[in-house]
């Protein structure tokens, strides 16, 4: 058992040590290689870690939909272990989000916040899963637990595109995709060593997350350990 | 038995409690009452702007009756191992889901029956004639909140602190039904008729659909033996 633990464990360092090179070469990329923007200058060099955030946290939601829809089914703790996992990481990668845009907004719409619709929606997110992490920690069983933040996680993903849909609705203020344009291809209205470095910053980012989420996960597990070996030696 | 019938069965149950002990429905009119007097010493709720703060006023009201309500709803089951009895019964738990949701609805909707013409009267709101309509989208938005509340409610109900932790939960995911009842209804006191806002009201009919079947389904298992 020790030795294959020691083999997960070497996996796991493999993985950390490839984020942090992807990290710093796309921070390298992204602050020094690529050209400042023509309108915004240097302060539009947060992007390239602005967009990759959202972008992980996204994926975080999708993967507590996921855990949380297998753990209903199938009942299995290791789905569970997932979707919480997943859902502490979402909501950091939502938090640092809000932060990156507030400290790009101030010096570029003069606020450092504003009810625009795509911060709305983050913000909503945010408290969303914040409510989803409070509700685990309230409910002493763990299976029930377990079951109710599996209902909120599927319920939560499910409501995501309605709240788009109002907020935009709503108002929109967010400057308009600059990437993403459906009258050009990405590489004609974008810088290519911008491109570069947003890819490889987004690399970097999902190398990273991989490794939370592995960390986050074990630890899930060695705490479902402990508490077995507890309960054998009768002092849970 | 069908789905609908069992739930009938399980909603006359609810109402003939209600109907003896009148607990909830009392404490929610009268917070409801409250709540436009609260309103009344924190707003300048002059006439002529009167028209344009009464959708989210009265949604505000609406949200915290219709919690109060929530946190209620399956008190009864929770005493004397009700809940037990319930789920041993050969019972869909989709309908004991319907059961409650319509019987919340219920609730809030003869709050709101009272409330409303109140806050017409209390503040010297001219339209009267435009009350059908306001009762209609008010009433889509409680279907919303009901089934969310309902389902909400019943996760949160072996949790410690439930009564903070529901509103915690459900506001958030509440915020397409508050924005799309308020954007209707003011609309609505705007024009004299839906109109511009008919997007609003797909979105909201589209809220009750979606989650209310995603409610029947998923409620087996949100209720554990």
């Amino acid at each position: 058992m020790a030795k294959q633990h020691r083999g997960v464990n070497k996996r796991k360092g493999i993985l950390g040590a490839l984020a942090l090179v992807a990290v710093a070469v796309g921070l390298y990329w992204s602050l020094i290689v690529a050209p400042p923007d023509a309108y915004q200058g240097e302060v539009q060099r947060i992007m390239y870690l602005h967009l990759p955030s959202i972008l992980i946290a996204y994926l975080s939601y999708f993967l507590v939909f996921v855990g949380s829809g297998l753990y209903l089914w199938k009942r299995e703790k290791r789905d569970d272990i997932l979707a919480h996992a997943a859902a502490e990481i979402g909501v950091l990668f939502t938090a640092l989000t809000i932060i990156e845009g507030s400290i790009w907004g101030r010096p570029t719409w003069g606020v450092w916040w504003t009810w625009d619709a795509r911060l709305t929606l983050t913000a909503i997110l945010l408290l969303i899963y914040v409510g989803y992490l409070m509700l685990r920690s309230l409910i002493e069983d763990e299976q029930r637990a377990a079951t109710a933040a599996a209902v909120l996680g599927i319920i939560g993903f499910l409501d995501i595109p309605l709240i788009h849909m109002s907020v935009y609705w709503w108002r929109t203020l967010h400057q308009p995709p600059s990437i993403l344009r459906p009258d050009k291809l990405p590489w004609e209205n974008v810088h290519p060593s911008m491109l570069t470095a947003l890819t490889i910053s987004f690399i970097g980012f999902l190398l990273l997350y991989f490794y939370l989420l592995s960390l986050r996960y074990r630890v899930g597990e060695m705490r479902q350990q402990i508490k077995a070996l507890r309960l054998e030696r009768g002092t849970g | 038995m069908t789905l609908l019938r069992q739930a009938y069965l399980l909603l006359c149950k609810d109402l003939l409690l209600e109907l003896r002990r009148r607990d909830s429905l009392l404490t929610m009119f009268f917070f409801g009452t409250l709540l436009l007097f609260v309103f009344h010493f924190s707003f300048d709720l002059v006439p002529e702007r009167v028209a344009e703060m009464a959708p989210a006023l009265l949604w505000l009201a609406f949200l915290f009756t219709g919690t109060l309500g929530l946190a209620q709803l399956f008190q009864a089951e929770r005493e004397n191992h009700c809940f037990d009895a319930l789920l041993l019964s050969p019972l869909d738990r989709g309908a004991l889901f319907l059961a409650k949701t319509g019987f919340n609805l219920i609730l809030m909707v003869l709050v709101e029956i009272v409330v409303i013409p109140l806050f017409w009267i209390l503040f010297n709101v001219r339209s009267w004639n435009l009350l059908p309509q306001v009762f209609l989208v008010t009433l889509l938005g409680t279907v919303g909140f009901c089934v969310l509340g309902t389902l909400m409610s019943a996760i949160t109900l072996r949790a410690r602190a439930r009564e903070l932790l529901l509103p915690l939960v459900l506001f958030p995911l509440m915020i397409p039904v508050i924005l799309a009842t308020i954007r209707c209804m003011e609309e609505v006191l705007r024009t004299g008729q839906i109109g511009d806002a008919m997007h609003w009201l797909r979105l909201l009919l589209g809220f009750d659909v979606i989650f209310m079947t995603a409610g029947v389904l998923i409620f087996d298992w949100v209720i554990e033996n």
